[in-house]
């Protein structure tokens, strides 16, 4: 008996043993990047890194072109995929009947989420850039960005939809309300917390990728900040891309500096969706 | 006075899933009285409710035949204003279901949606309302708390007086006790009881002595079908029906 109740604590200690070693495995890596990229970028980041133009072919100066740029890529992406993306998760979550259309629709949406950005990147090219002549532009670049970002808000905006209880909608239907009248005064409301978590995040990723604004906003080297929306401009990931690959002799610590700037940047995005959510989470009263 | 408010005539239902229904039946509905629903659970009585003010158009039915009148009006017809139709029959339901916001709001919430925006009115209704529910004195320095930090009776009763609050004609109690402890439901049946001087109540009660003590007139309701309506005292005291007779006595459930 006293044997078998051993084997059974070793057993258990085992096991959490494990899922700890698995839990560490993983965090541990994020700490490492997070702080090696901060300590090797410590001695570029500077208010000059920040607010200067790149000098000598990059090699020296600022960043400031590709913060801007990819300032407003991600401002541009919001502008189109939020009002449509809440829009259709609207649609989807509280008019649009279960038909065979809708959940082919709601399969397609799923989907989307899952092609690989250099796809997105190839159709903005052929669409945006070459057939509607928009050129390399940020505004091709944001609506590819936007297409791509698409998915993620629907279907995030769509689940916090979803969370509100339904009893809430028959309460307000019941009381004489119409349907827009429950959506607009009960079911936004309380899915706003969700629905910005979700855009936030779906905007973390569109100011991080590279591949769909590669032939679509991108400019290699374009020290003066863009004036218009038809501008080509640089951007922070593709700006890191070209300074580590494509420019021989780069010093080390500005690529290290233009990762940690990228770092920050999303990172920052991350911490404000925790943020409202935790916050939002608090004061909910259901 | 004891006019007749709500006719239901040859009432057949049924859900796409099959589950619950009702099959054929007729009743009406007094004004100025408390008319009771009872019966096993699944018998149809919150569908029954719920075709009243059509909010089984929420719901998945797949056929639906009969005549459902409110003073003359054919509360079935696709084409009956639905808005107008559930401010003139308002619903209660079995968990208290208080709208995210604060008790003042909730009371207000109806209105609003229906386009008033006079401060004094406003104001008015909420007191209205929460004296008819006979809340008022209990949350008078609590109206801009939200609703949800009151008691389990004092949402239920907050519920009724956001119904009451719309002043309509008829109130639909699905089961609205059933949550509550016995203080809490002798303050919402002794409300009911004055509040039947001014409207229509319809009751599904969560228990048959509820039933007992409160109807005027009853229906007992099996299986999607009605099987005895009558005076209140007369039917729990001299049922009809064997089946009635037997699910009163408690022989089933």
């Amino acid at each position: 008996m006293a044997v078998v109740t051993q084997r059974r604590h070793l057993i258990q200690r085992a096991g959490f043993g494990g899922l700890l070693l698995a839990t560490i495995a993983t965090v541990a890596p994020i700490i490492l990047v997070v702080g090696l990229i901060l300590w090797r970028a410590a001695p570029a980041l500077s208010l000059d890194f920040l607010a200067a133009s790149p000098r000598e072919g990059m090699r020296a100066g600022g960043i400031l072109p590709a913060i801007v740029g990819t300032f407003w890529l991600t401002l541009g992406t919001a502008t189109v995929a939020v009002p449509f993306g809440v829009g259709a998760a609207i649609y989807l979550s509280e008019y649009a009947p279960d038909s065979r259309w809708t959940r082919v629709i709601r399969i397609a949406i799923i989907n989307l989420a899952g092609i690989p950005s250099i796809v997105y990147g190839l159709f903005g090219l052929g669409l945006f850039v070459l057939f509607l002549r928009f050129g390399t532009s940020i505004l091709a670049g944001s609506l590819t960005l936007a297409i791509m970002t698409l998915p993620v808000i629907i279907s995030t905006t769509e689940e916090a939809l979803r969370a509100v209880p339904q009893s809430f909608r028959t309460v307000s239907i019941s009381l004489g309300g119409t349907q827009w009248q429950t959506v607009r005064r009960i079911v936004l409301p309380q899915a706003l917390p969700g629905i910005v978590t979700g855009v936030i995040l779906g905007l973390e990723r569109a100011a991080g990728e590279t591949a769909p604004i590669l032939f679509t906003a991108a400019a290699f080297y374009l020290p003066r900040l863009p004036n218009s929306p038809f501008d080509a401009t640089m951007a922070l990931p593709y700006h890191l891309f070209v300074i580590s690959t494509q420019v021989p002799g780069m010093p080390i610590e500005l690529q290290y500096g233009t990762a940690a700037v990228l770092l920050v940047f999303v990172l920052g995005m991350n911490l404000l969706a925790t943020v409202i959510r935790s916050r939002a989470r608090a004061r909910r009263q259901w | 006075m004891n006019d007749i408010k709500v006719s239901i005539q040859n009432l057949s239902l049924g859900y796409s899933d099959g589950k619950e229904s009702l099959r054929n039946v007729s009743l009406d509905v007094r004004s100025h009285a408390i008319t009771v629903l009872f019966g096993p659970a699944g018998g149809g009585k919150s569908t029954l409710l719920r075709t009243i003010n059509r909010l089984n158009d929420l719901t998945d039915v797949e056929h639906l035949s009969g005549k459902v009148w409110l003073d003359g009006i054919d509360v079935l017809d696709p084409a009956t204003d639905l808005i107008a139709l559930r401010r003139r029959v308002g619903m209660v339901f079995a968990r208290p279901v208080v709208l995210p916001m604060s008790v003042r709001q909730n009371l207000t919430y109806g209105l609003e949606l229906a386009g008033e925006r006079v401060k004094p009115r406003l104001t008015e209704v909420v007191e209205h309302g929460l004296r008819a529910a006979a809340l008022w004195e209990e949350v008078l320095d609590r109206l801009d708390d939200p609703a949800s930090s009151l008691s389990g009776g004092q949402q239920q009763r907050l519920c009724l007086a956001r119904v009451l609050a719309l002043e309509p004609e008829v109130i639909l109690l699905d089961e609205p006790t059933s949550g509550l402890d016995p203080i809490s439901t002798g303050k919402v049946e002794a409300t009911l009881q004055k509040l039947k001087q001014t409207y229509t109540i319809l009751l599904v009660p969560h228990s048959v002595q509820q039933a007992a003590r409160t109807a005027d007139h009853a229906a007992f309701i099996l299986d999607g079908e009605l099987i005895e309506f009558a005076q209140g005292k007369e039917l729990f005291t001299r049922p009809k029906d064997q089946r009635t007779e037997d699910y009163i006595e408690g022989r089933f459930g």
